[in-house]
């Protein structure tokens, strides 16, 4: 009983470091242009593809295939941003989200003929079974899940405190005309947000593919989870998607552990009604979406 | 050192400036003082690079800088304190003033220093540096701003709307840094709606009514003037009336 309790946390943690992993690349892209970026879920799903893309037909080592997928998914940012929204950016908040809706649509059909509509495997990052902790199974995989995701976080939270240029990407995000007058380019740094959005949300997909595969059509869901945990940490919060990420994961996996697999996936939607419903600022928000 | 010659600017569809010229020497403290909707937040947002002009040169340094990116503007030195202040109110105070020097990144010890100096001229700023910039009341949003502009080592500091949603207090705060801008010798182009206090401190100035230049003098001059008292300073209003 206790070890299937323990059981459900870890999986949950697991699951959950990859929903906040996809919540932070929603905030980076808010905070500093207020779009909410429909695309991050393809992101995810470009960076696992990318990674069997890599690894497989084209041989190369994993961790060579992990870096080349989030550089791959880091340009396909860039190209999101420089031909779609930067044309588009005299057009109001409301129409770039619709554009982002668009886009989505167009890498999802993209990765359908290019990879099929057969899910894709990757080998685990390292080998060997299970640990087992006192009756836990923890597979190894769940740790470097974990592990990345812990890692991008500090790395994040050092760039935005420390680093003038994500100094820089706040102060556009806090009032982009004064960001100008101060000689920072607006533009470069919405770019930077997409490329960086893009990667993180790529990280996420090539690390949870060796666990539940990678298919083109994967996106959606996973985006929308992490949709669910952004909101319910409060929109461009980091520390509130961390914490809803896991929040969100946990919930599924007792879900599918007490209740049943097949209403695993309602649960991050409802969270995020409940969420909009009493605390639409979310659990850290800042009180702007109130407004 | 800032010529303006002939410049329209549109905002919308209202032509906004119809023709507007001056010029700034180095040295100098210039104001542009007029009713609201005069045209003189289209000005300045002319100059800074904000808005476009449609016709009209503007030159800095003897260089063209009319419709380059603001971005650029502040790299070829001109600061803009803005209407309204326009802190970074989630960032702190120290983060602002960091952001200021944004253009100086490559040079983090002379950013530092430049900190350093407007910490010993506003204390204040020093002793709130870690809280957040909305905190801090109005004029002491507005010493921000304006350290925050000098950041970027500028040859020209603009001042838009200085005393603008102040308590007259803290107006004559503001009114005594910009006399002791003036003198260290800075370049400053002024923008108020306070004309007597504006005219009082420059050197020239400039009378700004729907997109035209009407008036321009010295300060004290255009002080005396009888149709700026009339329609700035609201004195003497019925001896014109009567003469």
């Amino acid at each position: 009983m206790t070890t299937d309790f323990f059981q459900y946390i870890v999986s949950g943690l697991t699951i959950g470091a990859i929903y906040a992993m996809v919540a932070i690349g929603y905030n980076i892209i808010y905070s500093v242009t207020e779009i909410i970026n429909f695309a991050q879920g393809e992101f995810v799903m470009l960076g696992g593809l990318f990674a069997v893309f890599f690894a497989g037909p084209l041989h190369f080592p994993l961790y060579l295939a992990f870096v080349c997928a989030v550089g791959m998914t880091g340009l396909v940012g860039m190209a999101m941003d420089r031909f779609v929204i930067g044309r588009a950016r005299n057009a109001s908040v409301m129409s770039l989200i619709i554009i982002t809706l668009a886009v989505s649509i167009i890498l999802k059909g993209g990765a359908m003929l290019w990879w099929g509509k057969d899910p894709h495997s990757l080998a685990a990052f390292s080998t060997g079974g299970p640990i087992r902790l006192g009756g836990v199974a923890i597979q190894p995989q769940a740790l470097w899940i974990i592990g990345i995701c812990a890692l991008i976080i500090i790395a994040l939270t050092l760039f935005f405190r420390k680093s003038i240029y994500g100094q820089a990407m706040l102060a556009c995000a806090n009032n982009p005309d004064a960001a100008r007058l101060a000689g920072i380019p607006v533009k470069y740094m919405v770019l930077l947000s997409f490329v960086l959005s893009a990667m993180i949300g790529a990280a996420a997909g090539v690390i949870i593919t060796p666990v539940s595969m990678m298919e083109y059509d994967r996106g959606a869901l996973l985006g929308i989870k992490g949709f669910g945990a952004a909101v319910l940490g409060g929109l461009g919060q980091f520390f509130g998607a961390l914490v809803a990420g896991a929040i969100l994961g946990l919930a599924e996996s007792f879900c599918a552990g007490y209740l049943s697999s097949g209403y695993k996936d309602a649960v991050a939607l409802v969270l995020l009604l409940l969420a909009l419903f009493l605390k639409p600022e979310g659990l850290f928000g800042s009180g702007e979406a109130r407004s | 050192m800032l010529v303006v010659k002939s410049v329209h600017t549109y905002y919308g569809n209202i032509h906004a400036l119809k023709g507007v010229s001056l010029h700034v020497r180095k040295g100098e403290i210039v104001t542009l003082v007029g009713a609201n909707g005069a045209g003189k937040s289209t000005l300045v947002n002319t100059i800074c690079g904000m808005a476009k002009p449609s016709r009209g040169s503007i030159e800095f340094n003897d260089r063209a800088i009319e419709g380059l990116p603001p971005e650029t503007i502040v790299r070829r030195g001109i600061a803009l304190v803005p209407e309204g202040r326009q802190i970074f109110s989630a960032m702190s105070v120290e983060a602002n003033l960091l952001m200021g020097g944004y253009i100086h990144r490559k040079n983090p010890g002379q950013v530092r220093e430049d900190m350093d100096r407007f910490y010993g001229i506003f204390p204040i700023l020093k002793q709130r540096k870690g809280q957040l910039a909305g905190t801090l009341s109005g004029g002491e949003q507005q010493m921000l701003a304006i350290s925050r502009a000098l950041m970027s080592r500028p040859d020209l500091l603009v001042l838009d709307e200085p005393s603008m949603g102040l308590a007259p207090l803290v107006t004559r705060e503001i009114f005594a840094i910009i006399r002791e801008l003036k003198e260290q010798g800075r370049t400053i182009l002024l923008i108020e709606q306070n004309a007597r206090a504006a005219l009082k401190v420059a050197d020239r100035g400039y009378v700004l009514e729907i997109g035209k230049v009407i008036l321009e003098g010295e300060g004290p001059e255009l002080l005396e003037h009888r149709e700026v008292k009339r329609a700035y300073l609201g004195k003497g209003a019925k001896q014109i009336w009567e003469a």
